[in-house]
């Protein structure tokens, strides 16, 4: 999808750049970046430094940049493409027996709103009539709309990295303690929990890091206070994106 | 930043915190916070003449005056300084922050070698 709008406004002016962020690095990266076969940058976040630095809270975000380096929307819901996103595809497909997560995942998982018609026609907007674009947003609605951040949130994030990193090192058991503070400390990084739920055990081949919760009978071995079933029913599919806002 | 140490190198914490330490204090974008004496104290100077110091700084002191939260993990002797609260936003300016990141077959990109393009960059995970 994103190599779809790089191919069509490249010749105006417009870089694609994506960032893969994952604890687990390239390789799990690899097989949706070379399934996409993109022309434009495609990179690698092992530490998640792009959401650090950008203030990206959920998957999948974008930041607008224009030609001098300022950034004209900061991050915000993208429509996710469909190679990624398990709402337009089904990581369950072909697996001889469908397990009941697989079900009440795909079940939430079809109500995920998103908007790719008015974000891609903003975008084309901004491409077409950069600065005058009325969804071209100035220096001050920028950093007005970046997300909040407070004391808890720059600790939370510094025990992200450290879970990170420990994760890296193979210390998983002292990396899900940090993940357990960071996501106590911003309830609102949807990013933090998907990326502590991934890391765990869950059903196996290509969907293993979809499962994202306990397995079933064996609820007690789950390390964390949430799951992607649950919170996705606490705050509604329909929410999970937040609406593409003019 | 992870630091197994209080005290790193400036250009280490500079390239991790998007804060560049300039005389009129620390700096992002068009933002300057004035810094007391304490927070570059431990500063080498580079003006030794011998071009093989780098010059270093204390983060517990910076973390206090810049509002970055800075944790410890004792276990594993580790330190993470998150970011600036300033204004209570995640931006502290629209000057988009210096990014570098490898791509698949290992070679870095910076954000910065696209002035001149507008740029769409999308945040994505494989689960």
């Amino acid at each position: 999808m994103w190599q779809a709008l790089r191919s069509e406004l490249h010749p105006q002016g417009l870089e694609v750049v994506t960032v893969g962020m994952d604890t687990a690095g390239p390789e799990a990266c690899r097989r949706f970046i070379e399934a996409a076969n993109p022309e434009h940058p495609s990179l690698i976040d092992a530490n998640h430094l792009v959401a650090a630095k950008f203030g990206i809270i959920n998957i999948p975000n974008s930041v607008w940049i224009d030609e001098d380096g300022m950034i004209v929307r900061p991050a915000e819901a993208a429509p996710a493409p469909p190679s990624i996103d398990v709402a337009r595809t089904n990581p369950f497909e072909g697996m001889d027996e469908f397990p009941d997560r697989a079900n009440a995942i795909m079940a939430e998982a079809v109500h995920i709103e998103a908007s790719p018609e008015a974000y891609e026609a903003a975008l084309r907007d901004w491409v077409t009539n950069g600065a005058d674009s009325s969804y071209a947003l100035s220096p001050d609605e920028v950093i007005a709309r970046s997300q909040p951040r407070d004391g808890n949130t720059s600790k939370g994030q510094a025990h992200f990295a450290l879970a990170t990193h420990l994760e890296q090192q193979g210390k998983h058991e002292a990396a899900i303690g940090h993940f357990r503070q960071a996501h106590e400390l911003v309830p609102d990084n949807f990013a933090y929990r998907r990326q502590a739920w991934s890391l765990e055990p869950g059903g196996e081949g290509p969907f293993a890091r979809f499962w994202q919760g306990p397995m079933e009978g064996n609820e007690e071995a789950w390390p964390y206070a949430s799951e992607w079933v649950a919170d996705v029913q606490a705050m509604g599919p329909a929410n999970y994106y937040p609406k593409f806002q003019p | 930043m992870i630091t197994d140490s209080l005290t790193v190198e400036r250009n280490a914490f500079e390239t991790a915190t998007g804060w560049e330490l300039k005389p009129e204090g620390a700096c992002k974008g068009e933002v300057c916070i004035p810094l007391g004496p304490d927070a570059t104290a431990h500063s080498t100077d580079t003006g030794t003449g011998t071009g093989t110091v780098s010059p270093t700084v204390n983060i517990e002191e910076l973390a206090e005056q810049l509002g970055l939260a800075l944790v410890a993990d004792t276990d594993h002797g580790l330190w993470a300084l998150g970011p600036e609260t300033l204004g209570g936003r995640a931006l502290a300016t629209a000057v988009a922050p210096e990014l570098t990141l490898p791509d698949l077959s290992g070679s870095d990109f910076s954000l910065s070698s696209l002035r001149g393009k507008k740029v769409l960059m999308v945040a994505w995970s494989p689960y």
